[in-house]
């Protein structure tokens, strides 16, 4: 049932391997952004508007300035000339979209609680809290907007330069007279609404910059817990004006990211001009607070998913229509995350036509953008609780009505409605197996028995199956979506004389283990200890091509261009080998880091000694340039789509509304696997945090805009006390579409957890009469839908 | 003032503000960046130390208030001859993945270990709930610590 070819020969790849990440980590040696120690630096603090719409008045600084330590204080319209321009968005997704200017400090109107209006410099950080503390601004409070629905009437409009709160609407419909013919014929028609709430992405590290000048030769090296050094390097010598090439970005070790990270925000422009102002280094920490506010929140739509079927409940047509939640100004890719999702509202399924439009608006709320899986789980939640309505309606059951939808394994490739080309699949599987894992029918008769026995203890069983695109992405493909770069990634690998090895990849790790498996690659190609291949990245200075980790993208991208430079440098290797050897290069087997003649076994040069004798070049070939080093640069020709089927069995309880997940299995299929202990611990984090999703975290905003879940005591990121074991397993259907035959697993946990465990919560709760919960799942929202069925009070 | 503790078995004292956290103290002051920060309302369990022996999360504690005690890190666990088994634990069973967590998690570990004799899965993830991870889900953790719990 599954193919599992693999170039890999060296027994390295695909059996788990401990991280060599893990020493530095487990003994406080990795150093992060708040570690670094900077002599004579600086410290800011940002004053942040406590109002999510205010004209900003007079602005006093007296009293912060008399503060012990402050230093100065610059207002947003004493920085305003040193931005060459706002803060970027580089995903405008049609030409006409409307993207108000977003300086890094707001001059005139503060459009979100948590806008910065001030910052104060001081010695110590300390001595920059007290400062805020002094700053005393004039506001004048205005209504604020805060619900989508309210701003997409233009009631009120935020940005008065844009003349409307909507920034941008965006359709896909390749085949409108089929949509409309399918919904016309259709003998089930399902319409379903969901809403996706704000959420707070907390990675456990929050954000910090540091800015080292060196103001007399003009050079600046940039510290930020980012995920996207390289693009902020490109991004930040744009908005301020700095020549590029004097600049440099590292990011130290990074505490997570989830995508909160992968964007330019105003705090690492604030301490870069300072820096130059002060010709010091300036520093900032965020704290957990300022994190709930100041950093993206994730998620915010409200979608409308339509299925037409025929009377076997085979789908005939998707509609589906979002309304998205952009905040107060379009951060760096914000606009195109519900893009992301926008081809894949109808699943796995085979369907013959589809359509979906966007309508993205601004709120007086935090920015929204990436946030892991970023815009896939939207998707996935819509059509997967969908189908739980459509096989309600057909009177199948939730497995029936998948597989009697789920793509052919025989129409890979598989020309979607929606214009991509899904590069294989294998998806009853997957579902066949999960449903083994969560013993589906001795499950099934323990719910109906307590039915029958009339418990207020209801079991729910929820399923939901999954295929994303990631891999991000063909650059061809970013240009056709209106992207402002590249897919491409980076990758060297050079064969030091001692045959150690140095990679050098363009990706930006931040907990997922790319030093491992990074090495576990080139060890298996050259026949080499993994433990003598060093993975070098995150620093521009060290690794300065690259687009960075994010949309599960490092290993099929980056990954990709590493394999393909280990095989140039092999193959350089093999010509110098075939010199040493007066043999053919073709002639040549390479194993176990040993070259041989073909045929003549005791004629071999062990790659240790092409090493030290491309480093003497004494002898190479003639013309050969010294050295064993390659570089490449891929850009995908495709994305890669993962898939699988995961099973959650929730026990809600009639009397108090309280969900509890008791039961969980996922079968996943990321293609060739490179280190499976590594994809084991991506699906656990992931589905945790789309369970959270699901039953625990919302970022609760009130009429006026006050976020009211502002720290991680009223925020609901799960303990160990809320979480279960998950039962995992995988198949292996390879990607076509590069030479690994990998795929991505980075989001798959997060797109496809939630949507099994609402799923599960709504089949609890049928026999009710209930037909949605909206997230997150509480108590109190479930005691809410249960009297409004009428049911126990 | 002046504050004085024993950090991982060598006597330290640092002339600090009284209103400095002893987060900040190890940090700050000693250069002990091992303890990490992760929130400001001690929910997330990130800067746990053992004080005299017991968990404790240096940012609700004034460094003024440990003057005198024994402070153990994440700096302090290992020895010349390797990782304590609580790390070497984490490390075999892939329990962490950025690490921002993880010392405030393995100081909670090694003090909950310390403190129950016969630790189930259920009375791991209970013992922990106050050190929140968001890459692991957790599901390792508790395995490595009844590992090391054996």
């Amino acid at each position: 049932m599954t193919d599992t070819i693999s170039p890999f020969v060296g027994g390295i790849v695909g059996t788990p391997r401990l991280r060599k990440e893990d020493p530095a980590l487990l003994t406080g040696e990795s150093r992060f952004i708040d570690d670094l120690q900077l002599p004579g630096a600086l410290w800011i603090a940002l004053v942040r508007s406590p109002y999510a719409h205010a004209r900003i008045g007079a602005i006093d600084a007296s009293a912060a300035l008399a503060v012990d330590g402050v230093v100065a204080v610059y207002t947003g319209a004493d920085l305003e000339g040193d931005w060459a321009g706002p803060l970027p968005c580089a995903w405008p997704v049609t030409d006409d979209m409307k993207n108000p200017a977003h300086l890094p400090l707001a001059v005139g109107k503060a459009n979100f609680a948590g806008d910065g209006v001030a910052v104060v410099v001081a010695t110590s950080r300390y001595a920059a809290a007290d400062g805020v503390e002094g700053v005393v601004v004039d506001y004048e409070p205005l209504e604020a907007v805060v619900d989508v629905r309210d701003a997409a009437s233009d009631r009120l409009v935020i940005h008065e330069d844009c003349g409307t709160n909507v920034a941008y609407d965006w359709e896909l419909t390749p085949d409108p007279d089929g949509v409309a013919a399918a919904f016309e014929n259709a003998v089930h028609h399902v319409t379903e609404t969901y809403v996706h709430q704000r959420l707070i992405p907390a990675p456990m590290e929050t954000r910090g910059v540091a800015v080292v000048p060196a103001p007399h030769n003009g050079d600046m090296t940039l510290y930020s817990s980012t995920q996207i050094p390289h693009v902020l390097k490109v991004m930040a010598a744009l908005t301020l004006g700095v020549p590029e090439q004097k600049l440099r970005v590292v990011a130290p070790s990074v505490g997570g990211g989830f995508g909160c990270k992968l964007n330019v925000y105003a705090e690492e422009l604030v301490c870069m001009t300072l820096a130059n102002r002060h010709g010091v280094p300036v520093r900032w920490t965020e704290t957990r607070t300022e994190a709930a506010t100041a950093t993206i929140q994730g998620r915010a739509q409200r979608q409308t998913i339509e299925l037409a079927a025929d009377a076997d409940g085979k789908l005939t047509g998707v509609r589906a229509t979002l309304l998205a939640d952009m905040g107060a100004y379009l951060q760096l890719v914000a606009p195109g995350v519900p893009l992301l999702g926008a081809f894949l509202y109808h699943g796995l399924y085979d369907v013959p036509v589809y359509s979906f439009t966007c309508r993205s608006v601004f709120t007086n709320l935090t920015p929204t953008d990436a946030y892991r899986g970023a815009g896939r789980p939207e998707a996935t939640y819509a059509i997967e609780r969908a189908m739980d309505a459509l096989a309600v309606a057909v009177g199948v059951g939730q497995d029936e009505i998948r597989s009697r939808n789920f793509i052919p394994t025989e129409k890979f490739p598989y020309d979607s409605p929606a214009g991509l080309i899904f590069d294989s699949g294998n998806y009853q599987p997957t579902l066949d197996r999960a449903k083994e894992l969560m013993d589906w029918d001795g499950r099934r008769a323990e719910q109906a028995e307590r039915r029958a026995a009339g418990s207020t203890m209801h079991l729910g069983l929820g399923i939901s199956s999954y295929v994303e695109m990631c891999g991000l992405a063909p650059s061809r493909t970013l240009a056709a979506l209106n992207y402002g770069a590249g897919g491409w990634e980076s990758a060297t690998v050079r064969i030091l004389p001692t045959c150690k090895v140095q990679v050098v990849t363009g990706a930006t790790p931040h907990g997922q283990g790319h030093e491992t498996s990074w090495s576990m690659i080139v060890a298996d190609q050259l026949g080499v200890d993994p433990d003598d291949v060093e993975v070098l990245h995150s620093d521009t200075a060290i690794s300065p091509l690259g687009m960075d980790t994010y949309g599960s993208r490092s290993l099929s991208v980056g990954g990709t261009a590493l394999w393909m430079a280990t095989e140039k440098v092999i193959h350089k290797a093999r010509a110098i080998a075939a010199h040493m050897l007066e043999a053919n290069a073709d002639d040549l087997d390479f194993a176990g880091g040993t070259f041989t003649v073909k045929g003549s076994p005791d004629k071999e040069v062990p790659l240790a000694a092409v090493a030290f004798g491309a480093f003497t070049a004494h002898d190479l070939p003639d013309g050969m340039e010294p050295n064993l080093e390659a570089q490449v640069t891929w850009d995908p020709g495709n994305f890669v789509f993962p898939f699988g089927t995961h099973i959650a069995v929730v026990e809600v309880d009639e009397e108090t509304g309280a969900v509890e997940l008791i039961d969980y299995a996922a079968v996943d299929d990321c293609g060739n696997q490179i280190n499976p202990m590594i994809v084991e611990g991506q699906l656990h984090g992931g589905i945790v945090q789309g369970v959270a999703q699901a039953l625990w975290e919302e970022a609760i905003y009130d009429a006026d805009g006050q976020l009211r879940s502002a720290n991680l005591a009223d925020y609901l990121v799960p303990s160990a006390a809320e979480c279960i074991d998950m039962k995992l397993d995988h198949t292996v259907t390879p990607s076509p579409t590069n030479p690994m035959g990998v795929k991505g697993v980075g989001e798959a946990g997060t797109i496809a957890s939630t949507p099994a465990v609402m799923n599960a919560v709504v089949d609890a709760l049928r026999p009710m009469g209930i037909t949605d919960v909206r997230m997150p799942a509480s108590p109190m929202t479930v005691r809410r839908a249960i009297e409004a069925a009428g049911g126990s009070s | 003032m002046e504050v004085s503790v024993i950090v991982n078995g060598t006597g330290r004292s640092a002339d600090v503000e009284p209103r400095t956290l002893l987060v900040h103290y190890l940090r700050d002051d000693l250069g002990l960046t091992g303890t990490n920060i992760g929130c400001d309302t001690s929910s997330c369990g990130a800067c746990t130390v053992l004080v005299d022996g017991r968990s404790a999360k240096s940012c609700t504690l004034l460094a003024a208030q440990v003057d005198g005690a024994e402070v153990t890190t994440i700096e302090g666990l290992a020895t010349a001859d390797g990782l304590h088994p609580m790390q070497q634990a984490f490390h075999e069973c892939h329990a962490l993945q950025c690490g921002y967590c993880t010392p405030g998690m393995v100081m909670a570990a090694v003090s909950l270990v310390d403190e129950y004799d016969d630790l189930d899965a259920a009375g791991v993830r209970v013992g922990l709930e106050g050190n929140l991870c968001r890459c692991t889900g957790y599901q390792n953790i508790v395995r490595a610590v009844l590992a090391a719990s054996e």
